[in-house]
C-alpha cells in the first residue's frame, strides 16, 4: 500500500502526529509493529513487558495507542492493561496477540482493550484498529 | 539472475515453506530499509535458535514439564508465523498438541522434524537473500503470482 492510498483511506492521518507504544517481548514482533507503525508515519517506542509499559507511563510519557501483546514475562497484557486503567491511562489500547479462543479473547478485553486483532499484524489490521478508535480527522 | 531469483521465491512458497505472511513483510520494504525482510529473517533465526536450544537441554534432561515445553514453542509458534515459515509453524503447532496431550514421544518426534524444517528453511532464505542482494531490489519487492 502506497502512502497516497493509505492517506486516502485516513484522511490527514499522516498529519495528525499520532504517537504509539508496542508492548512485545519478541523482538521479531517488535521490529514488524514497529515498521508498520513507521509506515503509518505513527512516531514509536517499544518495550518489552508489561510492567515496561506502566513504568513508561509513570515516568510521564503518555501514547494516542498502545499495541498490547498478551504473554510477556514479568508482568503480561492481562496485567498490564487492567494496572493501566486503574492508574487512569485513557490511551487506546489494542490488544494484539496469537491467542485467538473466545475465552482468551474476553479475558483480554475486559482487562479494559479498546480493540483486538490476531497476530501476526498487517498494514490493513493497523488501518483497522485505527478505523475502529477513530484515529482519523474527518474532513 | 532476477528470473532465478523469481523462480527460488516463487518455490519457496508452492513448497509451503512459506506462506502470504511473508509477503507482507516483503510490501513493507521501502527506500529507508530496503533489506527490511532480510532483518526481520535474521532476528527469527537468532531468536528461534536460542529457542532450540532451550528446548533441547529441557529434553536432554529428560524432564518433560510440558507446561514449559509449551510456552516455548508458543513463543516459537509466534515469531514463526510472524515472518510466515509455514511449516514450521505447523510442527510447533503439532508440537504443542503433544503436549497437552502429555505425549512424551510425540513431543520427542515432531520436535526433531522442526528442527530439519527450521534448518532447511534457514538455507532456502539464506540462498534467496543471497541472490536477491545480487540481483538487485526491484525482484524482491515482486509478488509471486
Amino acid at each position: 500500500m502506497t502512502r497516497d492510498q493509505i492517506a486516502e483511506e485516513l484522511p490527514n492521518l499522516a498529519e495528525s502526529k499520532l504517537t504509539a507504544l508496542v508492548v512485545d517481548d519478541s523482538f521479531v514482533n517488535q521490529t514488524i509493529h514497529q515498521k508498520l507503525l513507521n509506515r503509518l508515519g505513527i512516531e514509536n517506542d517499544v518495550v518489552t513487558n508489561g510492567k515496561e509499559a506502566v513504568d513508561v507511563y509513570c515516568s510521564g510519557r503518555n501514547y494516542d495507542l498502545i499495541l498490547m501483546d498478551m504473554d510477556m514475562p514479568i508482568m503480561n497484557g492481562i496485567q498490564a492493561t487492567k494496572r493501566l486503567r486503574e492508574m487512569g491511562i485513557e490511551s487506546k489500547i489494542a490488544g494484539v496477540t496469537t491467542r485467538a479462543n473466545e475465552g482468551e479473547k474476553k479475558e483480554f478485553m475486559e482487562a479494559g482493550l479498546n480493540d483486538f486483532q490476531e497476530k501476526p499484524l498487517t498494514i490493513s489490521k493497523l488501518l483497522s484498529i485505527l478505523h475502529k478508535l477513530n484515529f482519523y480527522v474527518q474532513t | 539472475m532476477q528470473r532465478q531469483v523469481a523462480l527460488i521465491k516463487q518455490s519457496l512458497f508452492d513448497q509451503g515453506y512459506l506462506d502470504e505472511q511473508f509477503m507482507e513483510l516483503e510490501e513493507l520494504q521501502d527506500d529507508a530499509n530496503p533489506n527490511f525482510v532480510e532483518e526481520v529473517s535474521a532476528l527469527y533465526f537468532k531468536d528461534s535458535a536460542r529457542l532450540i536450544n532451550n528446548i533441547d537441554q529441557a529434553l536432554e534432561r529428560g524432564s518433560f514439564d510440558f507446561n514449559r515445553l509449551d510456552s516455548y514453542m508458543h513463543q516459537f509458534k509466534g515469531s514463526s508465523t510472524s515472518i510466515g515459515a509455514s511449516k514450521v509453524k505447523a510442527e510447533c503447532t503439532t508440537f504443542r498438541e503433544y503436549c497437552r496431550a502429555g505425549n512424551a514421544e510425540g513431543c520427542l518426534r515432531t520436535f526433531q522434524q522442526l528442527k530439519k524444517e527450521h534448518s532447511t528453511l534457514r538455507k532456502k532464505l539464506e540462498h534467496y537473500f543471497q541472490l536477491a542482494r545480487q540481483a538487485g531490489p526491484k525482484e524482491t519487492a515482486r509478488r509471486p503470482k
